[in-house]
């Protein structure tokens, strides 16, 4: 084992020359990012670019081919890994939310700091209370996931997350699945959540968010990185074609 | 002639298709027994076996001349024995039902375990769990049956003690094995009808598999699993007389006994239906249960 000499200073998640493939579909042909402690980046692309592969790679949902990806300097891409403590340390939220439906909303939050972390079901309790909170969903504790809409759904499914104490929440399409009307709710949550000093990686088609709460911006097509940069520079000036038609397409 | 009351009360008279009644969605346990009491075809059948007796009672008697016993007679004399067995004797109809009971908790706990082996990510545990649920699934419950009389042993001795293993257990034990390899595809059914994303969040919170399996992925497979393993439930009991032709003193065989005791093969048929009239009594009412939860689960909140 490799002692791990990471501190704060360092990235947070570091991607370098990152190589996955479905089969023989390369789907990310040679990634390289950096995320630093409390940055929140915004990755936007058309369909089909590699986004929501990239961040699944990050928790090591999938595996990639070749390259390196570290969390806190802890290697990915590596058979060795202890995917379980990669995974208390990433958070991750889906476009579907994915909540346990025969478990109540509190159940959800509370479950995996109790079985996972094995912390005490008092001091899980009032953390969950005090996440509910936080998402704005006092009076839905008791509720199963099947009665609450689709951005209370989501809210919930953030803060299950947040009750791991995650160093990095990972955010994919989480408002894709969303009526109009409940989109901003649940992005009103993430934004809330960047200003607290949360680092995120998200994977969205939120432009209007993305400029509002983005550090960086990076943009995707076919598998590679064509253009990143803060988000007044992005969206104003673009440099490459690919990303000029993309921003005329979608603005 | 439609008039404005009957627009507004819907009744006509005129050939309506009405809309599909959905059965099962809101009704309740009492209504389900109110329905099974209530049940025409239920009623049809018992109202059946009772005048099928008497037709063929009161036409041989009057062949036979002036017959000692009646049917009647047969059967409350009869009844006992097919129902409890001989004296200090396990037998008869209960001991079918207790054979059922111990071959479908076996069989579950055993094809629990298998379906899961269905679904390891151990290559070896799949194929292994998969070839013994297609064997026991696709062999011939008859076959088993005389396979295990004959395989098991009929005493065994332990700590220098010989114990007899009676005939019904090892047929009991040979009835689990296709519970156990149904039940085993009931459970992976099951499993994999869950969607992959309550495996990924399982996994994205740091679960394990085994606590995704047991705390995320199970709970949502029980009621899906519920109504096709009653359904197994009552096929089983159905074939339990199987064991008869083995010689286990099941209600079937007591049957034949009475029968060829009397030796009056005018009360074959008579006979056999009271003995039916037993499992159709037993099992229907489970029958009309697996269904009514199976609309639960199909429609409204049973729904995961």
């Amino acid at each position: 084992m490799i002692e791990n000499s990471w501190t704060p200073d360092q990235p947070l998640v570091s991607l370098n020359n990152v190589h996955k493939s479905f089969g023989d579909l390369e789907v990310l042909k040679g990634i390289t990012l950096d995320v630093m402690k409390g940055e929140v980046i915004c990755i936007i692309g058309p369909s089909g670019s590699g986004k929501s592969t990239l961040i699944r790679c990050i928790n090591a949902l999938n595996d990639i081919q070749a390259g390196s990806i570290t969390v806190e300097g802890q290697e990915v891409h590596d058979p060795h890994l202890d995917k379980l403590e990669l995974r208390k340390k990433v958070g991750m939220v889906f476009q579907q939310y994915n909540l346990f439906p025969h478990k109540t909303a509190l159940e959800n939050i509370m479950m995996a700091p109790l079985l996972v972390l094995k912390q005490s079901k008092d001091k899980v309790e009032e953390r969950a209370l005090t996440l509910i909170k936080k998402v704005r969903l006092e009076g839905k504790e008791n509720s199963y996931p099947g009665e609450l809409s689709g951005g209370q759904q989501q809210r919930v499914a953030i803060a299950r997350s947040l009750a791991m104490n995650p160093d990095v929440m990972l955010f994919d399409e989480v408002t894709a699945a969303l009526d109009p009307e409940t989109v901003k709710e649940v992005l009103v949550t993430i934004k809330e959540l960047a200003e607290d000093g949360m680092t995120c990686m998200l994977v969205t088609h939120e432009m209007g968010f993305a400029r509002e709460v983005a550090d960086h911006i990076y943009f995707t097509d076919r598998g590679v990185i064509v253009e990143h940069g803060p988000p007044a520079t992005f969206f104003d000036q673009a440099q490459d074609p690919r990303t000029k038609e993309f921003l005329g397409q979608i603005l | 002639m439609i008039s404005p009351n009957t627009i507004k009360s819907g009744k006509t008279d005129l050939p309506v298709l009405l809309p599909f009644k959905l059965h099962g969605a809101t009704r309740t346990a009492s209504d389900y027994w109110t329905e099974i009491i209530s049940n025409k075809s239920f009623v049809i059948f018992i109202l059946a076996v009772l005048s099928l007796w008497m037709l063929i009672d009161s036409a041989f008697a009057q062949v036979t001349g002036n017959p000692d016993q009646t049917l009647w007679d047969t059967i409350v004399k009869w009844t006992p024995l097919m129902m409890f067995g001989p004296k200090g004797e396990f037998g008869g109809f209960v001991l079918n039902i207790v054979v059922s009971f111990i071959a479908m908790g076996l069989g579950t706990f055993l094809g629990l375990w298998l379906g899961i082996g269905q679904v390891s990510p151990n290559n070896l545990i799949r194929r292994v769990s998969w070839v013994t649920t297609q064997l026991f699934r696709n062999s011939p419950w008859l076959v088993l049956l005389f396979y295990f009389m004959l395989l098991l042993p009929f005493r065994v001795e332990l700590f220098g003690v010989d114990y007899d293993i009676p005939g019904w257990t090892k047929a009991t034990f040979a009835l689990s094995l296709p519970i156990m390899a149904n039940v085993s595809e009931i459970v992976r059914g099951a499993i994999e009808s869950i969607p992959t994303g309550q495996w990924e969040s399982s996994e994205s919170l740091a679960f394990s598999r085994s606590q995704t399996l047991w705390r995320i992925i199970l709970p949502q497979c029980v009621k899906r699993m519920i109504p096709p393993w009653m359904n197994w439930y009552c096929i089983l009991t159905m074939s339990t007389p199987l064991i008869s032709i083995l010689g286990v003193s099941d209600g079937m065989t007591l049957t034949q006994d009475a029968l060829a005791a009397e030796g009056r093969s005018e009360y074959l048929i008579p006979m056999y239906l009271w003995l039916m009239s037993w499992f159709f009594a037993y099992s229907y009412p489970i029958a009309a249960w697996t269904r009514r939860l199976e609309n639960k689960f199909v429609i409204g909140k049973g729904v995961l």
